[in-house]
């Protein structure tokens, strides 16, 4: 009884933080929503007893990757007007093409697929269980194909990132001061020897 | 686990020579990337004899069935290592000639190919998308990489955020049949959906959200917006690439998730790809004749081709498959030539992009406007080219199949988009020359273009040999 509503309130949570992301006009707001929403999440990981997941999406969402996004939306100071700019005129549309959709959907799928019946809960797990290792095990083993895929998109993403954004271009006027000390007066100095030049009035 | 290990040979070889390509690639200070070209070319030819060494007598499902190697995989995979072979060289004449050489390409290109090698050989849904997700991603990078050119940064982020909708869509379809199956290999979800236990407009719901994924990537209509974008707008090498081999990749990607996975529901899908079908023929051959760039021409002719692609599989039988197989690797090799031509024509702050570039063609080089003549002719479905069989071995097993009315509908269009393939040939032959500027290309480049357009129609007058490689492929 009590784990329900937990989860009934984390999954509300869940569910308001995520809308909230998509409609706040701050960005800024936007992307501590996002963060409301990840530590929804987590809890709901926690209620299905999946520590390891939700303790690294804390970890790693919350504290590194959504960190590094809020310094990013600080640091380009997004113009909002210009971005939210004819939000309210497409609304109707939009909200009108999403009931569409929920509509034709349900209709389609019914309401008997989507409850929690076919899916039962796990009883509880035996407390030596970690999840750590089965997940640890899962990759290495069963999924090992797919990790190293996972790897090598990884390395592609890298080389990607960098192709586009390194230029050769040098563009700081940094001096190296090894050469700087090492610089002879010939390096910089040149003596042209030219014949002698009279004043235009004496020609 | 060796014999494992020996079973993707080819791959993992390949991952070791692309990173070998891009070490090499940083400490060289070459700007002609000498180097790193021919290595990059020596690898993919040492990854085509692997494949042909490890071709399996059966098929085989390793890594926990994540990989299967089949007479389809090793046949499509040495297709895609020839064609980027000889993409790359195009690719290395026409960055060399434009001055935008960058080794990076080379690297990209070969992980490209690493994901269309995987895709081919894929056994489960996770390995589907992650060799898709590899070669997409090495290909957004491509577009986007001549960085100065407006065009390009553009074409590079509509392909991006519609591939990254594209990969949403796929990947609700994924874990929708995951859900419902509870597997992720191919052949254990196709025991599942044919056991009847699952209900089955669930299980078609979660199938449309994989086809509109699919038909993204290959640009069919109505997903087709982002075609014709990003062939004007990329670079002419770039989209030589996109429409040569992954198209190989988007073919297997389709078989693997259609037929190896849902073949049970067969005569839901078919039913969703006659509309892809139709449009995608409508759409691509219509708006291409008002076209007078002729890299938009030919994306919308893709658009077009792949309606023909879907035709084969409507036909849901083993032959119409090999159909399909068929028109795919005839479809990529007249795309190579077609825009090899473009190449061939473009010089240094120069793109032979419009139609206009092509007039008079026959008085400045009689030889190769008649390459692009066979090209032409072969795309228009003209016999005795290859391009006629690719369309008349699709057409009869979907007439065999009993879909008289979609053959004739089929046939209608592609006699409406005979017209601007045979415009070209016009501008070619009947049109005065603006410019008489001289050809100016490598012998290599010449040589491999002739060959390329002489294959069109060496393969037209005896396609028998392909097509049994193709039957080979999809028996059993």
């Amino acid at each position: 009884m009590i784990e329900q509503i937990v989860f009934y309130l984390f999954a509300a949570m869940l569910i308001f933080s995520a809308s909230m992301v998509v409609v706040s006009r701050n960005p800024v707001h936007a992307a501590l929503f996002l963060i409301l929403s990840f530590f929804a999440t987590s809890a709901v990981w926690l209620i299905l007893q999946a520590e390891f997941l939700a303790i690294t999406l804390v970890l790693v969402y919350v504290g590194a990757v959504m960190v590094l996004f809020l310094f990013v939306v600080m640091m380009l100071d997004i113009n909002q007007v210009v971005v939210k700019e004819g939000f309210a005129r497409h609304v109707p549309i939009g909200v009108g093409i999403a009931i569409l959709m929920v509509i034709a959907m349900g209709l389609v799928v019914g309401s008997d697929y989507f409850l929690a019946e076919p899916y039962i809960a796990k009883e509880q797990l035996d407390p030596n269980y970690s999840n750590a290792r089965e997940l640890g095990l899962a990759i290495y083993s069963k999924y090992l194909f797919q990790f190293e895929i996972a790897g090598i998109i990884l390395l592609v993403a890298i080389i990607a990132a960098i192709t586009l954004s390194m230029s050769k271009v040098k563009i700081n006027k940094s001096i190296n001061p090894d050469k700087q000390v090492f610089v002879k007066k010939q390096d910089r100095l040149r003596v042209i020897k030219m014949a002698a030049e009279k004043k235009d009035s004496e020609a | 686990m060796n014999a494992e290990l020996i079973i993707a040979l080819p791959e993992i070889t390949l991952v070791v020579l692309a990173c070998m390509v891009l070490i090499i690639e940083a400490f060289n200070n070459d700007p002609q990337h000498t180097l790193t070209y021919w290595t990059a070319q020596a690898s993919l030819l040492i990854t085509l004899v692997l494949v042909f060494i490890n071709c399996p007598g059966e098929a085989t499902i390793v890594f926990n069935g994540g990989f299967i190697s089949d007479a389809m995989s090793s046949i499509l995979k040495a297709f895609m290592c020839g064609i980027s072979f000889i993409v790359f060289l195009y690719s290395y004449e026409y960055l060399k000639e434009h001055q935008s050489l960058k080794g990076e390409y080379f690297v990209l290109g070969l992980f490209a190919v690493l994901g269309m090698m995987i895709m081919a050989s894929a056994a489960s849904l996770l390995s589907v998308y992650l060799g898709l997700e590899l070669l997409s991603l090495s290909l957004y990078a491509m577009v986007a990489m001549q960085r100065d050119s407006e065009s390009a940064s553009e074409a590079a982020m509509k392909y991006f955020i519609l591939g990254a909708l594209a990969s949403g869509m796929l990947l609700y379809g994924i874990s929708m049949i995951y859900g419902l199956t509870g597997h992720l290999q191919l052949a254990e979800i196709a025991q599942a959906v044919a056991s009847d236990s699952i209900n089955r407009s669930f299980l078609v719901f979660g199938m449309i959200f994989l086809i509109i994924g699919m038909a993204f990537k290959l640009g069919a209509a109505p997903f087709h917006m982002w075609v014709p974008d990003v062939y004007q707008g990329a670079p002419t090498c770039v989209t030589l690439f996109i429409s040569t081999a992954p198209k190989l990749a988007a073919f297997a990607m389709g078989i693997r998730l259609l037929v190896d996975g849902l073949l049970p529901l067969v005569s839901d899908w078919q039913s969703i790809l006659m509309v892809l079908a139709v449009l995608s023929m409508g759409v691509g051959n219509v708006i291409a004749i008002a076209q007078t760039n002729i890299k938009r021409m030919l994306a919308y002719s893709t658009i077009a081709h792949v309606g023909f692609l879907f035709l084969g599989f409507i036909a849901g039988t083993e032959a119409g498959f090999s159909g399909s197989m068929f028109y795919i690797i005839s479809y990529a090799l007249m795309s190579m030539g077609a825009f090899g031509m473009i190449i061939l024509l473009g010089r240094n702050g120069f793109e032979a992009e419009m139609l206009d570039d092509f007039k008079g063609l026959s008085e400045r080089s009689p030889w190769f406007a008649f390459v692009m003549l066979c090209i032409m002719f072969s795309m228009a479905g003209v016999p005795p080219f290859l391009g006629f069989w690719s369309k008349w071995f699709v057409l009869k097993e979907v007439v065999s199949s009993g879909y008289v009315s979609l053959a004739a509908i089929a046939v209608v269009f592609s006699i409406i988009g005979a017209y601007y393939y045979l415009r070209i040939v016009k501008l070619m032959y009947f049109d005065k020359a603006e410019s008489m500027t001289a050809i100016k290309s490598s012998k290599q480049m010449r040589m491999v273009l002739s060959v390329n357009g002489m294959a069109i129609l060496l393969l037209g007058l005896a396609p028998n040999a392909l097509m049994a490689l193709c039957i080979a492929a999809l028996a059993g």
